[in-house]
Formats: structure tokens, C-alpha cells, sequence
């Protein structure tokens, strides 16, 4: 990693769909070197996918999202790790952290409604061995996600000329 | 009834865009490369503090020399960053914008009948600020060919016996030109010859892309006679705020100290809160946005080459500054045109002085998106010309 790769990375992170022609340009590289080092990023597993920040309150389908937060008894050689693959497998888990403080994990799931939410967690997660404890908080309202916030209009209108 | 506008307040000329700006507002959907400010908002630290700092009343004047550690601090900043050094409590003044900054320098050392060499293209103030002080501005032309840089030739063909001194912008507005050591020592050869003081606008020093900043009071034996303008507004997006910095001799910090009393008392308490924790702890907000214009700044004068308008690639400041001489029209014809059809705001380049005819002044401080849909509306204008 130098800081060739730091801009590369900066560059994908705010629009992954940039071309590799206007990357170039824009971070004063050679195309094929844009390609060749996204290639050993994606390798080395840096870069581990490409995707959309999307406001799904505003895309309209009623998704719910919620925050999941359990007790869990680590296991004798593996700790965490474990149970957070197990976990992690379900299609429903968007994301899964192990955190300091009263919980041990911090989840977010995703469902149709509230009652898919609920029933995927008590069916699924609660039961699961080494699970002591859970807590559930259905997200209402998204402010800002990765980075990005979803206020309708940010900073101020700008005057069209000044010198 | 007599005629009360004084003879000064008739000599300075209007804003050569008032035109344009009330057309652009008259429209919708305009993308604006117009603006000489920075796109994003200031960063929310800043702003907090300003906030927390006018709930436990921060609300007072400051002395007239600005908040102690706000002097303090930038004094250590340009020690470290630019190799400066100015005594905080007495060779610099905190000032409402880099625009006061201008005005009180030029006032401190100018006389009735002085000559003062300004390198054009420049921003707009600097001559009615010269006429305003009753000296005389004489344009010194920086060309294409000399990358837009001050060339020393070329300004010792305008000293002469009455000449006070000089004033320079680099990196330049609207030309994005950055200045080498060796070119500012040869003006400093020549500043320091005739005995001229040199006032040296540096409020785009952050926004340099190539190399690194040289600070004109640095080179040869310009410390001396040097006033150095910066602020925030650029670096840190705080245009709104209006807080600048001036930093001179001893001798002329104290004359210009005196100007800032009676005209400004002080610059406003809540933007030097602001740029104080910036100057503490908003360097990484600050790089992340050099670097966000160094990224515009290559796509979108490879995209201006690209389409046909040739621009070489400024090395600082956050404007592109094309030529328009092969479409056959004025910059202004081209500006003008380009609004009214294509809704797309650019400044021609003649309202910066001699030097700027035949170009456009195209800030890439606006977003992405926006600037590509600029190129796409300027390529299908052009297309229309052939």
C-alpha cells in the first residue's frame, strides 16, 4: 500500500463505478496501472466488493432495517470467531461487528416488515448456542450511512458568480 | 443638487459581470463555474466550535490584532509549513477576509501619486483598492507563454521613479499559475533594487499541486519589505466567515494596525473561533479537500483539451483558465453565449486584467457531476460553432 493505492481506494469508495479511463486522469496513472493495482487490492482482499449506498426509505419497497445487540459466551480455542461465521452466513445479517461494552456483537438485519425481523431473530439467533442475551432496535429512520447522509439538501445555494 | 458621489467612488469601475450575474439568475438549471469559492461547507468542527464558543457567549469584540491564540497558532503554522516568521504580537493582524487584508496594506504604504505594479490577470479589487488609496495601479501583464507567471522582463519595462510597490497572487486567481523560487527571485532582484514594498496575496498556498509553496517573503532579502495576505476561506471553506491574516515588518503591521482600528475594529469573534480550532485540528478535512481538487482539477482540464478548448494545467488555486481563441470569439462573446444557450456560468477572462483576454476563468470548485455535465453542455456549444 502506498499512496497511489490510498487515492485509488478513496477514489472507489466515494463512486465505485468510475471508469478506469477517467480514474487514470483523475489520479495521474497510467490505465494500466489503475487496472493492475485494483487487481492486487481485490487479491489481497482490500477491496472486498463493490456496491451502492441506497436509501431505502426513499426506494419506497418497505424494508425494515434493525440493530441486534448480543450476549454471547466465547468458545475455549476459537473465542468469537465461530459463532460470528455461523451468524454472518444468514442472507437476513448485513453487517456484524464484535464491540466493546455491555454486548458482545452488534448486528444489523434487514426484513420484509417488523414481524419478519422479530421472527428471524427469535427463530434463528436467540436459540443459537452461546447466545445469553439479545436486544432489539428497529432502525426508523436513517440519517447517514456509510458515510453519506440522506438530508435533503446540504450546505446553501451559492450565488452563480463571484470573483 | 450637486453630484455626491465622490470622484474616486466614479473612477473605480463596475463589476465587469453584473450583466452576466443577473442573466444567471433569471435562469434555471445553471451549472456554475463561476463561483470563487470552495463547494464544500466548512468543515463541522469548525462550525461547532464557533457555535459552542457563541453559547457561553463568546459574542464580544477581540483585540484589534485578533484572538491571541489564533495568532499564535498561525504564526507556528506558517513557521512550519512555509519556513515565515512573523512574531504573533507584533507583525501580524487577524483582518475580516483576505480583502481588508488587501485594502489596509495597500493604504499603509501608498501616497498620492504612488505607483503601484500589480501582476495581472489578478483578482478584482486589487487596482480599485490602489485608486482608492490615490495611487496609480499600472498592469504588469503575466502571459501564456510564461505559464501565466509574473515575468521579470516584463515588469521592469513598468518600474519607474514613482513606482511604491508591487502586488502579486500565487497560485493566481484566475490563472491557477504558481510562482518557482527562481522566478521569484528574480522579482525579488528587482523589488529590492527600486526599493519597492512587495504585497504578496498567498490566500490559495494551501491549493498547490505541484511541488510545494514557495512564501515570497522567504527568497533573497524580501523578508524586509514583504506583506504576506492569507486566510481561511480557501483552505478551510469558510468563505462566510471573512477571516484573513496579514503579516508584515514590525514598522508596517503597526500603520496598517492603526487603518484596521478606525475602519474595522476587529475582525468578527465567531469566524476566529472557527479558524482557530481549523488551524488546530482541521488539517485532515483540509487535505481531504486539496486532494478532492487536485482530482477535478486533472479531469476536468484533460476534458477541456479533450473537447477542443486548450488549457494548460494549472498548478494551484481551484481555477482552469482556457484560451477560446480558436471558436473566433471574445471571451466575453463565448461567455455570454454559453449561458444564454447552455445555461453554464464561466467568467471571461478580460475581468481579471490584462493578460486574461481571450480566456475563461472555469472554477472546478463545484462537484464532479456537475463539472462533467459542463464539459457535455460546452462540447455540444462548441459543436455548434464548427
Amino acid at each position: 500500500m502506498d499512496e497511489k493505492d490510498l487515492l485509488l481506494l478513496q477514489l472507489l469508495e466515494e463512486n465505485s463505478r468510475l471508469t478506469t479511463r477517467d480514474m487514470a486522469v483523475m489520479a495521474e496513472m497510467a490505465p494500466e496501472e489503475i487496472e493492475a493495482r485494483i487487481t492486487a487490492l481485490e487479491d489481497a482482499g482490500v477491496i472486498r466488493s463493490y456496491s451502492a449506498v441506497i436509501d431505502w426509505e426513499r426506494a419506497g419497497n418497505g424494508e425494515v432495517s434493525a440493530i441486534i445487540e448480543l450476549k454471547v459466551n466465547p468458545e475455549r480455542d476459537y473465542g468469537y470467531d465461530r459463532i460470528a461465521e455461523r451468524i454472518s452466513r444468514f442472507r437476513q445479517v448485513r453487517s456484524l461487528r464484535l464491540i466493546t461494552g455491555t454486548y458482545d456483537f452488534q448486528l444489523t438485519v434487514t426484513g420484509k416488515n417488523m414481524q419478519e425481523v422479530a421472527r428471524f431473530v427469535s427463530e434463528y439467533i436467540a436459540p443459537m448456542d452461546r447466545i445469553r442475551e439479545t436486544a432489539t432496535h428497529i432502525i426508523m429512520k436513517s440519517y447517514k450511512e456509510n458515510g453519506r447522509t440522506f438530508c435533503e439538501k446540504e450546505g446553501s445555494e451559492r450565488i452563480p458568480y463571484s470573483l | 443638487m450637486r453630484d455626491f458621489i465622490s470622484k474616486k467612488a466614479r473612477e473605480i469601475p463596475p463589476s465587469g459581470i453584473r450583466k452576466f450575474f443577473d442573466l444567471a439568475l433569471t435562469m434555471e438549471e445553471v451549472i456554475s463555474l463561476g463561483v470563487g469559492e470552495p463547494d464544500f461547507s466548512t468543515p463541522w468542527n469548525l462550525c461547532e466550535a464557533s457555535i459552542y464558543s457563541i453559547e457561553q457567549g463568546g459574542t464580544s469584540y477581540t483585540s484589534n490584532r485578533g484572538l491571541q491564540p489564533l495568532r499564535e497558532a498561525i504564526s507556528r503554522y506558517l513557521h512550519d509549513h512555509y519556513h515565515l516568521s512573523y512574531h504573533p504580537d507584533q507583525e501580524m493582524i487577524i483582518t475580516t477576509g483576505v480583502s481588508e487584508g488587501l485594502d489596509i496594506a495597500i493604504r499603509a504604504v501608498v501616497d498620492p501619486g504612488d505607483e503601484v505594479l500589480v501582476a495581472e490577470p489578478c483578482y478584482v479589487s486589487y487596482s480599485p483598492c490602489v485608486t482608492l488609496a490615490g495611487g496609480v495601479p499600472v498592469p504588469v501583464p503575466c502571459e501564456e507563454g510564461d505559464h501565466f507567471r509574473l515575468n521579470a522582463n516584463l515588469l521592469m519595462e513598468r518600474v519607474t521613479g514613482k513606482s511604491k510597490a508591487l502586488i502579486i497572487n500565487f497560485p493566481n486567481n484566475p490563472t491557477g499559475a504558481v510562482m518557482r523560487k527562481e522566478d521569484l527571485q528574480a522579482v525579488a532582484d528587482i523589488v529590492c533594487d527600486h526599493d519597492l514594498v512587495l504585497i504578496s496575496d498567498e490566500v490559495y498556498a494551501e491549493l498547490t499541486y505541484e511541488g510545494s509553496h514557495v512564501a515570497s517573503a522567504t527568497v533573497g532579502d524580501l523578508a524586509g519589505r514583504t506583506i504576506t495576505l492569507n486566510g481561511f476561506s480557501k483552505a478551510y471553506a469558510m468563505t462566510g466567515w471573512r477571516i484573513g491574516y496579514l503579516c508584515a515588518p514590525k514598522e508596517i503591521c503597526d500603520a496598517a494596525l492603526k487603518i484596521h482600528q478606525y475602519v474595522m475594529l476587529c475582525a468578527p469573534v465567531m469566524g476566529q473561533v472557527a479558524a482557530l480550532e481549523g488551524i488546530r485540528r482541521g488539517e485532515e478535512e483540509k487535505d481531504r479537500m486539496v486532494r478532492e481538487y487536485r482530482v477535478r482539477r486533472n479531469l476536468f482540464v484533460e476534458n477541456l483539451n479533450r473537447i477542443g478548448l486548450s488549457c494548460h494545467l494549472p498548478e494551484g488555486a481551484f481555477y482552469a483558465f482556457p484560451s477560446v481563441e480558436t471558436t473566433g470569439l471574445t471571451d466575453y462573446e463565448f461567455a455570454e453565449q454559453l449561458l444564454k444557450e447552455e445555461h453554464v456560468a464561466v467568467v471571461p477572462g478580460s475581468v481579471f486584467g490584462q493578460g486574461g483576454e481571450g480566456h475563461l476563468r472555469c472554477a472546478y470548485a463545484v462537484s464532479r457531476k456537475d463539472l462533467n455535465e459542463a464539459v457535455r453542455r460546452m462540447e455540444a456549444f462548441l459543436s455548434r460553432l464548427k
